[in-house]
Order: structure tokens, then sequence, then C-alpha cells
């Protein structure tokens, strides 16, 4: 089945109770991403990039509005169906690293096999790992491990399930210069070996320009949506 | 599924060790039920196997009067072998040890008595010497060593001597216990009568053993002989009624048991659910990681229930290889209490019931922090700061703190199969779990509110990490209240009886008590302790009766009567009523009028009567009793009713005649004396054995000693059981202050950062585990103090007494065992270097 659209929005609208009345953080939010394409969000702090990309990725529900993830539309999804949906298509990497600090490398880029009761992979793992330069590192905890590499780790998890689509939030935000570079290159080769499509938060316009589109959002709103 | 296992295995993995010490608190809780478990499956076995030891007979007969010719005649009828024994109290004096006297239960025995079973005496001969009928005596163990009497010694007997050939150690049938109050002096049937002892009034129980071939229906033998001889008013024993006494008595301690054991593993249990929740707050991050990976809810749920559950059997099968273990031990506890040998085994049943129930409420109590797993949201992946809105209630909840309820009714009620105790059980834990946390949480709160401003910096911030956030003070209070509370209880309990009965020795009351005295025997006795300056202070005739009517009908009637729910002992009984012209000091009339003397020509006797008895036979003023006063009747109508105050060592009675009209019947008196001191009692007791041998005494002290006796046995079994929950207390302490010691870590470091010394820290730490100390005691204290107030008020009918040494006493323990656990659990704390805690940051 092709699908001409990989990721859907339609007037997403997130809004938070709060104690000066209702706050929304995101106002009538639409795109259309198709697959193989690579999106850069980017926007002051607040701006409620995190926001969207949470909902994108059916972290959330919307106040209103609409996500079809790969054709499917996770709007009317139960909690555990996106859960679903998430182990199928989609790859995280995230800001603060997020790996499992019980499990070592290798079991940390496992978990989303094993979720499926996919067994017995672990030379593609591995191989995982040594594509992004972390081959011998494979027995290691997350703490034994330099933020870097544990990113790269993150990034081989993201990869394992060969998803459709990869979120991004910040991924070099915890990283400093040099390393944040190579993490970059990195998150583009794969991202381009493995075909997905790519949905990046950042607020490194250099960064974003490497992205084939960057929308742009302030107080919640898209102010532009423009192609490199 | 496989999924679940894996990842909760791995994730386990860094947690392990943590996780099985979580998992202590409920071992001990479990080893306290499979160790009374397996040990009470112990008992009943031995009570099948050697049921016809524990009667030494097939069938006893026993009389409170010697029986008729008839009587005898039928029973020499029956067939098989027969033995008799005749038992009563009586003074035995130990020439040889300067003529000291004790009072002592003596048993003429004739007959190849016991007939299963071993009359086991040390040396072993002097059974057989006592069976040829030679003069010889087998006197209790205790006897021997108390009276340095050895083997060839001799002692008295009313008139006659006898030789001690050796000490009893078991005779099937009786316990050692029975033996407390008056140890037991066996002597030959044929030599009986020369001692001079049996005279008239005395207590005397005359019983005959037999030995039927095994084809006799002793059960159909019985019901015929309780028909035939219904007015004698004989007692039928058999080695079936014995098995069923034996094993209702011991289902029921059990059952207690278990109860006190499952207030540990209950108390255990809070302790894992507490850990757990600490454990689950570090694990957020994970399980959101997780959902963001695509594990359902309900999956990361079941990886972290999988490990709970992991936990839940690995204490549950620790508990029970420590029950077992436990179990070994029992036997030399309860050594002398029990009328048989018991033998070691495991009982699987008692195992799989202790596992079975810690793993259940284990579980339940897990389940509890693991449910609001099922809701952490994968968007806290994203966002660093965890700001969940505001936790909509779980019905889960609800649904977990029912079971939890009816689980622990289950328990109460499959321990005793009364569905009142299961009830009461749930709300006496409840009441008791909850008064003690509102107190926890109350006294932590005052703690706070009132602790001086102005007190040292290290002060203040030992009672400010009371109160940290994501603090544990009240569970610990509860951990070390509850223990304190069981403990407490149960000493003030013991307190309290004692100096009753202690008290009662006061002043110038009665302390010394004399009885079988017969009619002719009382003026000389009153010259003789005048004489040795011991006056007689409270004197009372007796005389012997018995019910023949109540209101009009016929004892046998009453008896018949299948809705009657008068007890049937209070008819049969003998009667030992007294006449007097007025109200005792140690009694009160609390309804009619008592009448102190006859006026001539009244047909009716105006009797008095106890409000207990009253009760129990449902006798009101004006109502009719006939007694049968050694075989001439007796009308009467209940003038007055009144309360006594039995504790008292004085002469006291059920029924109380006036004066006027029992004079002339055969009787005996009873007479009380005060002595000053151990050295007089035992002087005036010679005296008075030496000059009228039938005439026994019994002294405060010995009651009281004998009470303490079997109190502090009682003590000691419950106190040993409640240790459990103690030892649990200690236990959740540790794991509470391990689980949050990653907490502390970060609180000391940062400290450290700010200059604080390892002494300044040191001394925060000692100051927060001695105030905690301090609180839960005063907590602990103060709900025993309730307790034992109550017990006493209710139970004991008395007040309750106030001991300062012993809440001195728990204070201190409390706070030492606080603060030892307390510094060794955070050991390292304080050195701890703060570049890896910062590393560690997760
Ligand atoms: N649970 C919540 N309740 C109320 N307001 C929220 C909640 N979560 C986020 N917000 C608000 O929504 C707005 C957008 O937040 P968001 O995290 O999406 O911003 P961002 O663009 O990712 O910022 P940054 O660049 O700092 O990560 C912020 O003003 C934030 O305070
Ligand atoms: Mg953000």
């Amino acid at each position: 089945m092709s699908v001409q659209s990989m990721l859907k929005v339609e007037r997403l609208t997130k809004t938070y109770p709060s104690a000066g009345g209702a706050l929304t953080v995101l106002r009538e939010v639409s795109f259309d991403l198709e697959p193989g394409a690579s999106l850069a969000i980017v926007g002051p702090s607040g701006s409620g990039k995190t926001t969207l990309l949470g909902l994108c990725a059916g972290l959330d529900r919307p106040t209103s509005g609409q996500v079809a993830l790969a054709g499917e539309t996770i709007g009317d999804m139960d909690e555990d169906e996106r859960a679903r949906v998430r182990n199928d298509h989609v790859g995280f990497v995230f800001q603060n690293f997020q790996l499992i600090p019980t499990l070592t490398a290798l079991e940390n880029v496992l978990v989303p096999l094993e979720l499926r009761g996919e067994a017995g992979r672990e030379a593609e793992a591995q191989a995982l790992l040594t594509r992004v330069g972390l081959g011998a590192r494979s027995d290691h905890y997350p703490i034994q491990l330099s933020g870097g590499e544990q990113q790269r780790v993150a990034l081989a998890r993201a990869f394992i399930n060969t998803p459709k689509i990869l979120f991004c939030d910040e991924p070099t935000g915890n990283l400093d210069g040099d390393t944040a570079h190579a993490m970059t290159d990195l998150i583009f080769e794969v991202n381009r070996e493995r075909g997905a499509t790519l949905v990046l938060v950042t607020h490194d316009l250099e960064l974003a320009r490497k992205c084939q589109r960057i929308l742009r959002l302030r107080s919640g709103a898209v102010i532009s949506d423009e192609r490199t | 599924m496989r999924f679940i296992l894996k990842m909760a295995w791995r994730d386990s993995r860094a947690s392990r060790r943590r996780l099985a010490l979580f998992s202590l608190s409920i071992v001990l809780g479990v080893a306290a039920l499979v160790a009374i478990g397996s040990f009470s499956a112990n008992l009943q076995h031995a009570i099948e196997g050697q049921a016809k030891g524990l009667l030494g007979a097939d069938l006893a007969v026993q009389s409170r009067s010697a029986l008729t010719p008839e009587a005898k005649a039928f029973l020499e009828s029956l067939g098989g072998e027969r033995a008799n024994e005749v038992s009563f109290s009586s003074m035995v004096v130990f020439t040889g040890s300067g003529g000291q006297t004790r009072l002592i239960s003596l048993r003429a025995m004739e007959g190849g008595y016991p007939f299963y079973g071993e009359f086991l005496t040390d040396p072993k001969d002097a059974a057989g010497r006592l069976a040829r009928g030679e003069a010889v005596a087998v006197i209790e163990e205790t006897l021997m060593s108390q009276y340095q009497v050895k083997p060839g010694d001799s002692i008295k007997l009313g008139s006659s001597q006898f030789t001690v050939v050796g000490a009893l150690k078991t005779i099937p049938g009786e316990s050692a216990a029975v033996a407390l109050l008056s140890p037991r002096v066996f002597i030959p049937m044929s030599r009986l009568a020369e001692t001079g002892l049996l005279g008239p009034g005395s207590l005397v129980r005359y019983k005959t053993y037999f030995k039927f071939p095994p084809e006799r229906d002793v059960e159909a033998l019985v019901r015929d002989l309780r028909g035939r001889f219904r007015e004698l008013r004989l007692g039928f024993d058999t080695v079936e009624e014995r098995k069923r006494e034996l094993g209702q008595g011991i289902r029921n301690v059990y059952a207690f048991l278990s109860l006190v054991g499952f207030v540990a593993l209950f108390l255990g249990a809070i302790g894992v659910a507490s850990a757990i929740h600490v454990y689950v707050r570090q694990k957020i991050g994970t399980v959101a990681v997780l959902r963001c990976l695509g594990a359902s809810a309900w999956r990361s749920f079941a990886v972290y229930l999988v490990q709970g559950l992991g936990l839940g059997l690995f204490g549950a099968l620790l508990g029970a290889a420590v029950g077992v273990a436990v179990q070994l031990a029992l036997p030399s506890l309860v050594k002398g209490v029990l009328p048989f040998d018991v033998d070691f085994f495991v009982s699987w049943a008692a195992v799989a019931r202790g596992v079975g129930a810690g793993l259940v409420i284990c579980v339940l109590f897990t389940l509890l922090p693991l449910l609001p797993i099922r809701r952490v949201s994968p968007l806290v992946a994203i966002r660093s700061s965890f700001a969940e809105a505001a936790d909509r209630p779980d019905p889960l909840r609800w649904v977990v703190y029912a079971a939890i309820v009816v689980a622990v009714a289950a328990f109460a009620w499959w321990q005793t199969p009364r569905w009142q105790i299961g009830v009461g059980f749930v709300v006496a834990l409840g009441v008791s779990f909850g008064v003690l946390a509102g107190m926890a949480r109350a006294v932590a709160w005052m703690a706070r509110r009132f602790f001086p401003r102005r007190a040292p910096y290290v002060w203040r911030q030992g009672v400010a990490n009371l109160h940290r956030p994501n603090n544990r003070t009240v569970l610990l209070l509860l951990a070390l209240g509850l223990g304190t509370f069981l403990i407490v209880t149960l000493a003030l309990t013991r307190a309290t009886l004692l100096a009753q009965i202690q008290g009662t020795s006061d002043g110038n009351r009665p302390n010394l008590l004399f009885f079988d005295i017969q009619d002719d025997q009382i003026g000389p006795l009153r010259e003789l302790l005048a004489k040795e300056g011991a006056p007689i202070q409270a004197q009372a005739p007796i005389v012997t009766m018995r019910i023949s009517r109540l209101k009009g009908r016929t004892v046998e009637q009453v008896l018949k009567d299948e809705t009657s729910k008068i007890p049937s002992w209070t008819l049969r009984r003998e009667y030992r009523s007294t006449y007097r012209g007025t109200v005792a000091a140690t009694e009160k009339v609390v309804e009619g009028t008592f009448v102190g003397s006859l006026t001539p020509g009244t047909e009716v006797t105006p009797i008095s009567i106890e409000r207990e008895l009253a009760k129990d036979m449902q006798l009101a003023l004006g109502d009719t009793v006939e007694f049968d006063v050694q075989g001439v009747p007796m009308q009467t109508r209940v003038a007055s009713i009144r309360e006594v105050e039995w504790r008292r060592l004085e002469p006291n009675f059920f029924i109380v005649f006036p004066e006027g009209v029992l004079e002339s019947a055969p009787k005996f008196f009873v007479a009380a004396t005060r002595v000053a001191t151990p050295a007089d009692s035992a002087r005036v007791q010679q005296a008075v054995v030496g000059a009228i041998p039938n005439v026994s005494a019994i002294d405060l002290t010995l009651i009281l000693q004998t009470l303490d006796g079997i109190f502090s046995k009682v003590q000691f079994v419950v106190q040993f059981m409640a240790l459990f929950t103690v030892a649990t207390g200690v236990i959740v302490l540790a794991g509470a202050i391990l689980s949050g010691r990653y907490q502390r870590l970060r609180e000391t470091v940062l400290l450290r950062t700010l200059g604080a010394t390892r002494r300044q820290l040191l001394q925060i730490q000692m100051v927060e585990y001695a105030i905690l100390g301090v609180l839960a005691s005063v907590v602990g204290c103060g709900l025993a103090l309730a307790a034992s107030e109550a017990m006493a008020r209710f139970v004991f009918e008395t007040k309750g007494g106030f001991a300062p040494a012993i809440l001195a006493g728990a204070v201190i323990s409390v706070v030492s065992v606080t603060l030892v656990t307390g510094l060794l659990s955070n050991r390292g704390v304080a050195t701890h270097p703060p570049l890896e805690v910062l590393r560690q940051e997760t």
C-alpha cells in the first residue's frame, strides 16, 4: 500500500486548563508530510514545539483537530492502539536520551523488537550499534556511556524497528558543539539509508536548514512553512 | 508475555538486591504462620498417634463421692481391666529437710494404671515398687529439687511415714502444668487408710480406669452409664473425648497465634508496599520510554507486577524456610505444657498455607503502588518535569482495598471458622492500624508545629527531615509503634494482674488459708494459731449440699430440658455453702436484703446467692431452690444477691445461709490468718500440720508464684509471636531507610557542598532517628496504656497499673533500636563521594 502522506496534521489545537482560563498552546496547526521527507519545527521556547511533536507521535490527545500517522487516524484510538502504532511505525530520539538505565546498550536497542515478541535479532541490533560507532560498547549500561554515546544508542534504538517516521526532540540539545555536529550528521545519514520520514524539533537554525522543510511556530501558531 | 518476563528480569537487574531486601519485610510474617501451622499439625498428629496414651485407659469414671455399692458392683461387672485412684489435696511434711510443709495433690493408686503409655519415674523401678504396695511414695520432680529430697528420704503424709523412691517424670493423661499449684505425690492405695487423711468434708475425687478389648464400644457404654447412674453425677472421660478436647484446645491456640502472626505479615506487606512506592517513582521515566516505544499500559504495568510477584514469592519462600527453622525451636518453648510427646515433621500443607497467605497479602499490597504505572503518560519522556494533572481517582484502587479487606477476613475466618471472628479481626486490625497511623500523623505534625525555632541547626534539620517531601515518617512510626504497642500491652497487662493479686497481700488482709478443718478441730486450731502469733481473722463453717429442685422442677427435669440454657455444672456440682449473720468484707449485696438469722418458725429459708451464679441459673429474688443437705431436703428462696470479690484469699461462697438452720448439719471449716513473713508462714504451717495432720494450708505467695508462672508462660509464647511483629517493624524501618537512601545521599552531598562537616551530618541523622524513636514509642506506649487499661477494666475488672519502669524501658529500647538501625542503614552516606552521586542522576 502506498500512502501519499506519511504525517497529516489538520487544524490541530491543544489547550490546557489553567488558573487564568484555558491556555491555548497550539492553535489550528495544519501540515502534510509525504513519505521520506524531512521537517524541522523551530520556534522560541514555549512556542509549543514539544507539544506538537507529542501530538504527532500520539503521545497525547489534541483538544481538537486530527493527526493521521502512516495513513492511520490516531485521534480515535485508545492509548494501547496508539502504542501499537508507535511500535509499528515510529522511532524516537529525545533531548535527554531516555535510555532505560537498567538495560545494557544492546538491550535498550532491542526493546522495541521485544515488545513485538520478536526474538533472536541481536545480530541486527549489534549491527546498528556498530553503525553508530558503538559496536564495542554493547554491554555497557547507560551510566557507563557519555551523553553523545547515549544519544547514539538512542538513535540505534529508534531505527531497530525500521520506523516509517522518526521523531527527534532537540536531539543535540544536551550535547556540546562537536558532538552535536557528529550526531546531526549521523541522524541524517542513517535516516537517508533507511528512508524514514524525519520530524525534528530544534532551536538550531543550522540544523533546521538541513531539512527539506521548516515549520516556524510562535505562541502555538504556524507563522511560516517554507522549503529550503 | 515473553517480553514482560524478559523485561521484568532485565529491569530488576540493578535493583534485585534492593527488591530482595524489600521482600524481607514479609519473611517473618510468613515464617510465623508456617511455624505455628506446621507445629500445630505436629500436635494434631501426636494426638492421633498417642490417642490412648492421652488418657492411659479406654474409659475413666470419676466421682466426687465414694461409689455406692450398686454402682461399684455394676462397674466391676463390666469386665476388662480396672484400676482405681483416689485423690485429694493434703499437706506433705518433708521430715528430712527440717520439717517443711507443702500443699500437694495426693494420689492413691491401685491396679495396673496406666494401661496405655508409660508411668515414667526416675529411677525407673520406683513405679514398680509403688505398684507392689510398699510404704513408698513417688513425688513430683519439682518437689525433689525444691525441698532437696533424694530417693530414700522419708516424708510424712497425715500420720504415716513414706519413703520417697523416685521422682515423677511423666504419667499419661496429664501435663506437668496441672501440678503447678499442687504438685503430685503418689502412694499405694493400700496405704491410704493408715494416713488418716480421708476425713469427711475433704474434697476427694474417686476415679476408676478401664481397659477394654478393642471391639468394645466405649461411647455406647458411656451413654448407658450416664443414664443408669444419673443421680450419682458421675463424670466420664474417654479417649475420643480427650482427643476432641485437646484438638479443640490446640486449634484455638493455633488460631489465636496465627492471627498474631498475621499482624506481622500485614505490617510487612505495608512495608513492601511503601518500598515499592519509592521504587516505582524511580521507574516512571522507564515506563514513559516503554510507552513511547509502543508498550501498552497493561504491558508496562505487568513488567512491574511480575517484579512484585517475584519479590513476594521470594519473601514467602524464604519465610517458609525460616518458619521451618523456628518450628524446630517451638517444642522446647512449650515443654511441660503438653501431655504428650511431639515428633517433628514439616507439614507441607501448613507451608503452602503460609506461603499462599504471604503471597496473596504481599501482592495485594504491592498492587497499590503499582496501579499508577498504568497511568504514566508517554509524554513524561519528552517533558523533563513531570506535572501530571491532578490524579483522577482510580476505581481499581478501591477494588484492591476491597480485596485486601476480603483477604484478611478470609484468612481470619479460615483460622477460626466463625465469621464473627473474621469480621472482628478485620475491624480490630483496621482500627488499630488506623489509630496508629492517625496518631503517628498527629505526633509528626506536632513535632513540626511545636519544635522550637531557635533550636540548634542540627536539631532543626533533623526534625525537618521527618517532613521532607516523600517522607515515610508515618510508615516508620507505624512499623515501630505497632511492635512497641504489642509488647508493652503484654508487659503492662501482666504487671496489672500481678499488682492486683499482690494488692490483696497489703495491710492486714489474710494471706494464709487453712481448709479441711473438722468440726472438732476448729477449737484447737484457734488456740494453736493464737499461740503462734497468727490469730484467725476469718473463719467459716462449710456444709456440703446439692441442688435437688430449681423453681419447683427437679434437677433431672431441668437437665433433660433441651431448651434450658442453664449450664449443667451449676446443677450437678456439690455446693460448699456457709452460714453467717453478716455480709463479709469481700462482698456486697446488690439486690434484696441479706437475712442474717432465721426467725423461728420460718418454713422457707432465705438465702443469699452470688450474682454470676444467679445469672447462670436464671434465678431472681424470691425464686425457690430446694437443697439436699446430706440427705435432708431444705426449702430455700433467694432473699438477696451478692457481688463477691473472689480474688481475695478469704473464704468466699456462692451460697450463704442465715444462722440458725445448718448448725446441726455435718460440717467442717476454713480459716484464714495473716503471717508477716515467708518464714512465719512456714513455721505456722509446720506447727499446724504437726498437730492436726489432715488440715491443709495454702499461702498467698504460693498462689502468686503459680499464677505468675502460668502467666509468664503464656506471656512468653504470645511475646514470642509478637516479636515477629517487632522484628518486622525493624526490617520495614531498615527497608524504608534504604529505599530512601538515594534521596538522602543527594541531600547529604548538597549539604556537604554547602560546607557541612561529617560530624554535623551524623548529628542530623542521629537527631532524626532519635526523634523518630521517641515519637514511635510515645505512640506505641500511649496505645498500650489505653489497651491495657481497657483490658484491666473490661476483662479483669480492676484498675490498670501505671508502670513507669516498663514505659521507660520501652522508650529506651525503641530509641536505641531505631538509632542503630537508622545509622547502620545509612552507613557510608556521609562519606559517599559526591561525584558518583551526581553521575548516577537519571
Ligand atoms: N501540562 C501542561 N499544562 C499547562 N501548560 C503546559 C503543559 N505542558 C506544556 N504547557 C505549556 O505549553 C507551552 C508550550 O510548551 P512546549 O513544551 O511545547 O514548548 P517548546 O516549544 O517545546 O519549548 P522549549 O523550546 O522550551 O522546549 C508552554 O508555555 C508550556 O508552559
Ligand atoms: Mg521542548
